[in-house]
C-alpha cells in the first residue's frame, strides 16, 4: 500500500471519532505548546541578558572589596578599597580607561513638600560617566575640586524629575538629601530599565567624598566598589590583571597570600548568568516535557483501544492480503498523523502564548526588550519530538494488531 | 497437477489439557474450474478444512500444495500474498468495513497487492461492481445496502484481484431465499462462464445442490466424495450413533 493511501486511510480513520481523536490530541498539544513556550521566554532570556550587558559597556570590570571566591563562594570581609586604590588604577594601569569609586548609600529626598526614596543613591568620582559610557542631557558634573572639598552637589536621574520636580526645571534647585542640602548640578540622559528590570534613571549621583563624610558619617577613606572600564573589549583581561597586580603591590599581598579584593569583569558575570537562564529553561523544559509524555501515554491508550475495537477490521484486511506490516504502518501512521496534528496545534498554541507574555511583560515593564520567538529550529525539534512521541507510544499498539491471527480477529465480536 | 493437493493434512488444536482434532486426516485433490460444497454437521472439521485451504490457518502436519506451492512452510508474509492474489473470500456476514463506500470496499484488496494506479484501482473497482449488478451504488455505504447487495459487494471484492479460487463461508447463511437465489446463481454464473474454482461451506442443501461436487465431513475426515448429491445427502443423514 502506498504512504499517501495509508495516510489516507488513517485520516479517515480518525474522523470516524472525532470526539476521541481531540481528546486525545490535547494531551500532545499542551505539551508540546508548554515546551515551546518555555525554551522561546528562556532563549528571549538569554538573548535579553546578553543584551543589557552589551548596553552597560562590556568593558566594565568591578572591583570588591575584602572577598574571596575560593570554592566559588564569596565572603565579604573587610572594606579594603580605599579612593587611593581607585585613583591610582584610573592613573597607573595602561589598560584602564577610567575608574571610579562608588559608596552607597540610601535616604529620603525632598524638595519642597514632596520627597521620593530612589532606588539608587551613590558617592561616585569625577569619571563616573566615563566608566558607564553615559551621557549628560543638561549641566554639568562635579569636578575633582568638588570632590575634594567635599562639596554639597548632585547629579540626578531622568525618574526623579516628574517624582520631584513636576513642572519645574530642576538645575540648580536646592533638594534635601536625608536633611542634607544639595544643589541639583547635571541632570543625566536616559538609560532605561536594567536586565532585572530595575529603573537605572532612579537614581541621584553625588561626590563620593561628601556621601562618606556628610551622610553616612564614615571617618574612614574606604569605597564599596571600584567600578573600572577598559580600553577595550580585547583589553578586558589585561585590565583585571593589571589591577590585581597592582592592588596586591599597594595592599602589600605576598604572592602566596589570599587577597583581600577581588575583580570581576562583566563578560563573567554574563557569562554565568547565561548558564543561569540556561539551565532554568531546561529544568523547565523537563518539567513541560513531562506533559508530552502523558499525552503520548494517552495516544498509546486510545490507540490499544482502537486496536481491539478494529480486530475485525484487522482480521478482514489480513484476510484480503495485508501483511502484518501493512497492518503496523497502518496504525503506526494513525498515531503519527494524531501527534502531529498535535504538535502543529501546541506550537501554533505556543506561539501565541510567547506573543502574549511579550506583551504582557511589556505593559508591567514598559521597554523590556524581552525577544520571544518561537525560532524555526525550535519549532522543527518540537514537531520532531511530536513525531517521536507518536512512533514511541504509537509502536506498541501497532505491533500488537500486526501479530493478531487472520482467523481469531475475522471471529472477534 | 491438480490446482489442489491435500496430503494427509491433519489440524490439532492444543489446549493444554485435551488436543481437539479437527481435522483428522485429509488427502484430496481439486482441480482448476471445479466447483465443490463443504457439507457436514457442526464441529465436523469443515471451517478448518476451509481455513486450511484459504491459508488463514497453517496445519499442523501433511502437505498442502497450492498450484504447485507448498503453503505449510511459508510464513505470515508468503501466506497473506498468496491470500491477496490467489483466493477471494466472501462470509456469512459479509465482513465489509463499515462507514467506508461500496467503491472502497472493492478497491482493498488492490492496495495490497503489488501497486496499482489509483485510477486503474477504482477502474477496476468499478469494473466489478457493474458485473454484479451494482455501478450505480458503488457510492454507498455497507449500512445502505440490503443484504443481498452487500454479499454481491463482498464477491466484487473477492474477484477484484482476478483470483483463481472463489471461497465462501457460508455466504447465503445470512440472506433470505430469493437473494440466496441470486448470489447462488451468481456463483454458477462464476463458475461455468469464468471457469473460477468456487469452494463454499455451507449449510444450506439448495446451495450444496448446485455445486458440481460435494465433500462431505465428519468427525474430521471426508466421509463421502460425490459428484451426486443424493449420495451426500444419504451420508449426511446417517448418523453413524444409530447403527447397530
Amino acid at each position: 500500500m502506498s504512504f499517501f493511501d495509508t495516510v489516507r486511510i488513517a485520516f479517515r480513520a480518525l474522523l470516524k471519532n472525532k470526539m476521541r481523536a481531540v481528546l486525545t490530541i490535547i494531551g500532545v498539544v499542551i505539551g508540546i505548546a508548554a515546551v515551546t513556550t518555555i525554551v522561546s521566554i528562556g532563549q528571549g532570556a538569554s538573548k535579553l541578558v546578553s543584551g543589557e550587558f552589551e548596553a552597560l559597556g562590556t568593558n566594565v570590570i568591578l572591583v570588591f572589596p575584602g572577598q574571596t571566591r575560593r570554592g566559588g563562594a564569596r565572603q565579604s570581609g573587610a572594606p579594603t578599597l580605599t579612593t587611593a586604590d581607585a585613583d591610582s588604577i584610573g592613573t597607573e594601569c595602561p589598560a584602564v580607561l577610567a575608574a571610579s569609586p562608588i559608596v552607597g548609600t540610601a535616604g529620603q529626598i525632598i524638595y519642597g513638600n514632596e520627597n521620593w526614596n530612589p532606588k539608587q543613591m551613590q558617592g561616585v568620582g569625577q569619571d563616573y560617566l566615563t566608566v558607564r559610557n553615559w551621557e549628560l542631557e543638561a549641566g554639568g558634573f562635579f569636578s575633582n575640586s568638588d570632590i575634594e572639598s567635599n562639596a554639597k552637589v548632585c547629579v540626578i536621574g531622568q525618574t526623579l524629575i516628574p517624582k520631584l520636580f513636576r513642572t519645574v526645571n530642576p538645575m540648580d534647585e536646592m533638594i534635601r538629601v536625608n536633611n542634607v542640602p544639595f544643589r541639583v548640578i547635571g541632570i543625566l540622559g536616559k538609560k532605561g530599565a536594567n536586565m532585572v528590570g530595575d529603573d537605572q534613571d532612579d537614581v541621584v549621583l553625588m561626590p563620593h567624598t561628601t556621601v562618606r563624610k556628610r551622610l553616612n558619617g564614615s571617618p574612614l577613606d574606604n569605597v564599596g566598589i571600584i567600578m573600572v572600564s577598559a580600553r577595550g573589549t580585547n583589553q578586558m583581561g589585561e585590565a583585571a590583571k593589571q589591577i590585581e597586580t597592582l592592588l596586591y603591590e599597594r595592599h602589600e599581598i605576598g604572592p602566596s597570600e589570599e587577597p583581600d579584593f577581588s575583580v570581576q569583569d562583566t563578560t563573567e558575570i554574563a557569562a554565568t548568568l547565561g548558564i543561569i537562564t540556561g539551565t532554568l529553561t531546561l529544568m523547565l523544559s523537563a518539567i513541560a516535557g513531562i506533559s508530552l509524555l502523558v499525552g503520548g501515554v494517552g495516544i498509546m491508550n486510545i490507540m490499544l483501544v482502537s486496536v481491539t475495537e478494529r480486530t475485525r477490521e484487522i482480521g478482514i484486511r489480513m484476510a484480503l492480503g495485508a501483511r502484518g506490516k501493512d497492518i503496523l504502518r497502518q496504525f503506526l501512521i494513525e498515531s503519527v498523523v494524531l501527534s502531529c496534528i498535535g504538535g502543529a496545534i501546541g506550537l501554533l498554541l505556543g506561539t501565541g502564548a510567547s506573543m502574549c507574555a511579550n506583551v504582557l511583560i511589556n505593559i508591567y515593564k514598559p521597554g523590556t526588550d524581552w525577544p520571544m520567538i518561537v525560532s524555526v529550529p525550535a519549532a522543527v525539534v518540537a514537531m520532531g519530538f511530536a513525531a517521536a512521541v507518536g512512533v514511541f507510544f504509537g509502536y506498541y499498539p501497532a505491533r500488537r494488531a500486526s501479530k493478531l491471527d487472520p482467523i481469531d480477529a475475522l471471529r472477534y465480536e | 497437477m491438480a490446482l489442489i493437493e491435500l496430503d494427509d493434512v491433519r489440524r490439532v488444536y492444543d489446549l493444554g489439557e485435551v488436543k481437539v482434532h479437527a481435522l483428522r486426516t485429509v488427502t484430496r485433490q481439486i482441480e482448476l474450474g471445479e466447483y465443490i460444497a463443504l457439507i457436514g454437521p457442526s464441529g465436523s472439521g469443515k471451517s478448518t478444512l476451509m481455513n486450511t485451504l484459504g491459508c488463514l490457518d497453517r496445519p499442523t502436519h501433511g502437505s498442502y500444495r497450492l498450484d504447485g506451492e507448498e503453503v505449510v512452510t511459508m510464513n505470515r508474509d508468503q501466506r497473506a500474498k498468496i491470500r491477496n492474489k490467489q483466493l477471494g473470500f466472501v462470509f456469512q456476514n459479509f465482513n465489509l468495513l463499515n462507514r467506508t463506500s461500496a467503491l472502497e470496499n472493492v478497491e482493498l484488496p488492490l492496495m495490497y497487492g503489488p501497486r496499482v494506479s489509483a485510477r486503474e484501482r477504482r477502474d477496476r473497482a468499478m469494473e466489478m461492481l457493474g458485473k454484479v449488478g451494482l455501478a450505480d451504488r458503488y457510492h454507498h455505504h455497507p449500512s445502505q445496502l440490503s443484504g443481498g447487495q452487500q454479499q454481491r459487494v463482498a464477491i466484487a471484492r473477492a474477484l477484484v484481484n482476478r483470483p483463481s479460487i472463489l471461497m465462501g463461508d457460508e455466504p447465503t447463511g445470512n440472506l433470505d431465499s430469493k437473494t440466496s437465489r441470486e448470489v447462488i446463481e451468481l456463483f454458477r454464473e462464476l463458475n461455468e462462464l469464468q471457469d473460477i474454482t468456487v469452494i463454499l461451506v455451507t449449510h444450506d442443501q439448495n446451495v450444496a445442490r448446485n455445486a458440481k461436487r460435494t465433500l462431505v465431513l465428519r468427525d474430521g475426515e471426508i466421509v463421502e466424495d460425490t459428484i451426486d448429491f443424493r449420495l451426500a445427502k444419504a451420508a449426511l443423514e446417517h448418523d453413524p450413533a444409530l447403527e447397530e
